[in-house]
């Protein structure tokens, strides 16, 4: 069913630790999104699937298809750059916008105030 | 020259685009690809809000680039490993201050999105009215070690390569 | 022999990611701010373009790889979109 018949065993070698790596990378991340006990936390755990997991298994599909065709297929790198662009500005305007409902909402339980940085409104 | 090619490096980032998309090298494709190439950076240039700043030194942009894709690798498994071992109360996340050197718009962008790569930590803003950055750590052991690390890992070489060495 | 490896492997990405997308879907229901729902669905997101990307090696496919663009391109302007509507959409008082 699949056409992974024909690939040489190095190519296979390192495609299969790549998406291993990946995976497991992927799977991590998604984790610490549901167990980190509270938001700025959570938002450091999709971080590493969209980094390192995203780009293994990038990379796993050029060297994959690259092989099997026996031509350059190198066009994820639109993707890998794409959300190597993308990615940092999505969580930059999630964590402004939860530090400032937090703060709005004077949420003291979620440790938006922690380090001293940002203060409640009537607090100053 | 100016006038037609505004930004040359745009204009090969969207030709190179182009032709990866349709995964060529034909002919016609080419002359599509270069006719967007050229059309697109005229087209765009009303919108762009900021003169670009050109380029003083690719070479550290690039030793910034592996330097930071080591970092960004490094920091992943740390991350990882908190994730999986950490217990709750080994964690310390924090927000900590950055006073920051660098004024450059695009020196800004690019240090926040390399910032913002590294799992771990999190650009929040620049604070109004004052110029510290507001970060987010993951796991804070030492607020110093990490003013140094930032200043001078990733300012440092950017305020180099876009702002011509003043440090 | 190799075949089997790369199949193996395959087919733990495809657990991995569907795992993943399985913890994000559980974020996304419980919550509790609005700002987990929005990070949860970027993360969903993100993983369903994984997802793409690895069908597409398993059937051996190059269409796929447009399925993971069109994705990655739209959960991002969603993405912002959301993040947006959070800091500017609910400031009547």
């Amino acid at each position: 069913m699949s056409a992974a018949a024909d690939l040489p065993v190095w190519a296979a070698v390192i495609v299969a630790a790549l998406l291993v790596l990946g995976g497991a990378i992927v799977l991590i991340g998604a984790l610490g999104l549901m167990r980190l006990p509270n938001f700025y936390q959570r938002i450091h755990g999709p971080a590493i699937t969209v980094t390192l997991g995203a780009g293994c298994l990038l990379v796993a599909s050029m060297v994959y298809f690259s092989v099997l065709q026996e031509r350059p297929v190198i066009h994820e790198l639109i993707i890998s750059v794409f959300i190597l662009m993308t990615a940092p500005v999505v969580a930059m305007l999630i964590m402004r916008a939860a530090v400032y409902r937090d703060l709005r909402a004077r949420r003291h339980d979620t440790g938006a105030v922690s380090g001293n940085v940002y203060r409640f409104p009537d607090e100053e | 020259m100016k006038r037609w090619l505004p930004s040359p490096w745009l204009s090969l980032v969207l030709f190179l685009t182009w032709l990866l998309l349709n995964q060529t090298v034909h002919p016609a494709h080419l002359l599509l690809g270069g006719l967007l190439a050229i059309g697109i950076p005229v087209l765009a240039r009303p919108l762009r809000p900021l003169v670009p700043t050109p380029l003083r030194n690719p070479g550290a942009l690039l030793r910034l680039a592996v330097m930071s894709f080591i970092e960004i690798v490094r920091s992943c498994f740390n991350v990882s490993g908190i994730i999986l071992f950490g217990g709750k109360a080994g964690v310390n996340s924090q927000f900590i201050r950055i006073p920051l050197d660098l004024r450059d718009p695009y020196g800004l962008a690019l240090l926040s999105c390399l910032i913002n790569s590294t799992p771990g930590t999190v650009w929040v803003e620049i604070l109004p009215d004052s110029d510290e950055l507001a970060l987010h750590v993951f796991d804070l052991h030492d607020e110093q070690w990490w003013v140094d690390t930032i200043k001078t890992r990733y300012e440092g070489p950017i305020m180099e390569i876009f702002e011509g060495g003043r440090r | 022999m190799m075949t089997t490896v790369l199949e193996l492997a395959i087919g733990f990405v495809l657990v991995c990611v569907i795992l993943a997308m399985l913890f994000c879907a559980v974020r996304l229901l419980l919550g509790p701010t609005a700002q987990d729902r929005v990070l949860a669905l970027d993360t969903l997101w993100m993983c369903a373009m994984l997802l793409a990307v690895v069908l597409g090696m398993r059937f051996g496919s190059l269409i796929y790889f447009e399925a993971a663009m069109l994705i990655a391109l739209t959960g991002f302007v969603s993405s912002i979109a959301l993040a947006k509507f959070l800091m500017r959409g609910e400031i009547i008082e």
